[in-house]
């Protein structure tokens, strides 16, 4: 039977009259102006829990930025002396913690650059191209200059983080990353 | 002052409103924690607390916009 109050009137999907709809919409009639309304608000409550899930990572940024605040200067370490590293010649190391891997290139008799080897685009492990002058990621064919690091060209939209180096008896040191934006 | 209650065919566009700013809400905190992220992998710190606070915010107001729609339908 259809329902007198205005408000309870549910007008089936297709739109038909009662008599026109199948058997079974008569016998499991459902209103469905309210279903779709419940639907709307499900759905909202849906963002509304996906609006948590981002507070919670951004809550989680706040988190993981204190963590690195609070370990402070990186420690100075020595890297290797300059006699075992050749002019045009890389060196991988660890640098400031065993997780995180560094390349050393030494570019002229006198001059080292050194850089994270974790790709700013998916960490990916870089690869120096010395007589190019850059340095290359295999997965996605990003590229960073040699000298200063900046992106050449690919999808990495961020320069790699530098470490710096210094020269002490012969010997190089990393003394600080330098993470730039 | 009572408060009238709303028939279903005035619930149907405050839902649909109501729906509508929580979707731009919940847009804009994806930019907000995609641009912090950005931020914290460039070694920039400053805008870090200030997003969080602004997501906070954002959950807060779409918390509250729930609240009402579930009230509504009580009434």
């Amino acid at each position: 039977m259809k329902p007198t109050n205005p408000d309870q009137l549910s007008v089936p999907p297709d739109g038909r009259p009662y008599h026109d709809q199948p058997q079974w919409r008569n016998d499991f009639p459902i209103d469905w102006p309210q279903d779709e309304l419940v639907a709307r608000r499900d759905f909202t409550k849906f963002l509304v829990l996906t609006s948590f899930a981002f507070a919670a990572g951004q809550f989680w940024i706040v988190f993981e930025n204190w963590k690195r605040r609070r370990r402070g200067a990186p420690p100075v370490r020595k890297i290797a002396a300059l006699s075992d590293l050749a002019v045009g010649k890389a060196l991988t190391f660890a640098y400031p913690d065993p997780h995180d891997d560094c390349i050393v290139v030494r570019t002229a008799p006198d001059r080292f650059v050194a850089y994270s080897q974790k790709c700013t685009h998916l960490s990916c492990a870089v690869t120096p191209e010395p007589e190019r002058g850059r340095l290359a990621c295999p997965c996605h064919h990003g590229y960073f200059d040699l000298a200063t690091g900046n992106v050449l060209a690919g999808p990495p939209r961020r320069p790699l983080p530098r470490i710096r180096m210094e020269i002490r008896d012969g010997v190089l040191y990393a003394t600080g990353v330098e993470v730039r934006a | 002052m009572t408060r009238r209650a709303y028939s279903r065919a005035q619930k149907m566009p405050i839902m649909f409103g109501i729906l509508s700013i929580v979707l731009v809400i919940v847009i804009l905190q994806l930019w907000l924690l995609t641009a912090t992220m950005n931020a914290f992998l460039a070694g920039e710190q400053t805008v870090i607390l200030p997003a969080a606070v602004g997501s906070l915010v954002c959950v807060a107001l779409n918390c509250g916009l729930l609240f009402y729609l579930y009230r509504m339908e009580r009434r």
